[in-house]
């Protein structure tokens, strides 16, 4: 297996929902190949980091402003 | 009215989220919010039990996002339809490991201020399926029908969206890296 082989899989590895014939021979490459394998834990860390930071909060005093705002909208449908 | 509240409480967040990642403006995302909220309410009676209501409002709010991004960029095309070439993201280059890891390294809002910097550099139609996939946490299917897209475009742009983002923070953390070892030798001197 190639790395733009391996690399067109990755997404299938992320997500984990690659068959298990494909998931062995993605693995062995993984064994041989540092480069795949430091782009597989670098680009699940990306998604993770991505996952765990809040980086638009509503803050609660503008949330209760649009729940106004909406409600009126709507009532006047 | 009062089940509609409920909605809206329910979903406002997220909606609110997926508007800023698009619009990057805030004051923009508040009237993405409200539009969406109000276009949902109007069309409640074409909504049709055989999608989610989540993703249908996502649908909503995405349209509008794009809208205003067009507004605001009068003349300048901004679709999600198009497929966007790019060189970078095709094959990883930067292929340094993020040890340590890269959260020991940075303050939460620090943190927070790259992964913004770094997402608002990807092309719109890349930014919001990696944000509806991977942050919102809809599958290749919800992605696909909330945007129109094909699964096939849908799973190239997540590849492409993820690469670029992995090569992007990457660069970051190989500077801060690259810092703190040479403070490291310094205090050593």
């Amino acid at each position: 297996m190639t790395c733009t082989e391996f690399l067109a899989q990755l997404d299938d590895m992320l997500d984990q929902d690659a068959a298990l014939p494909l998931r062995a021979d993605l693995q062995e490459h993984l064994r041989e190949c540092d480069h795949c394998e430091v782009t597989l834990s670098t680009t699940r860390k990306t998604i993770e980091i991505y996952r765990s930071h809040e980086l638009y909060e509503l803050p609660d005093d503008l949330r209760e402003r649009l729940h106004k705002a909406i409600l009126a909208k709507c009532k006047k449908c | 009215m009062a089940a509609y509240e409920k909605l809206v409480r329910q979903y406002d967040r997220q909606v609110f989220r997926i508007a800023q990642h698009i619009v990057q403006n805030r004051e923009d995302a508040e009237d993405v919010v409200q539009d969406a909220f109000l276009k949902a309410y109007e069309k409640l009676n074409q909504f049709q039990g055989n999608s989610k209501f989540y993703t249908w409002l996502v649908r909503i709010a995405v349209n509008e996002s794009l809208m205003r991004l067009r507004k605001r960029r009068t003349g300048k095309m901004v679709s999600i339809d198009e497929d966007v070439e790019t060189e970078e993201g095709s094959m990883p280059r930067d292929l340094a490991d993020w040890s340590p890891d890269p959260e020991a390294l940075y303050g939460q809002s620090e943190m927070a201020d790259i992964l913004r910097r770094t997402i608002q550099g990807l092309p719109p139609g890349f930014r919001v399926v990696f944000v509806l996939r991977d942050v919102e946490g809809l599958s290749t299917e919800e992605t696909a029908e909330t945007l129109g897209l094909s699964i096939p475009a849908v799973k190239s742009r997540l590849l492409r969206a993820r690469l670029q983002l992995r090569e992007r923070l990457s660069r970051y953390f190989k500077r801060r890296n690259g810092q703190a070892q040479a403070q490291g030798q310094d205090g050593e001197k």
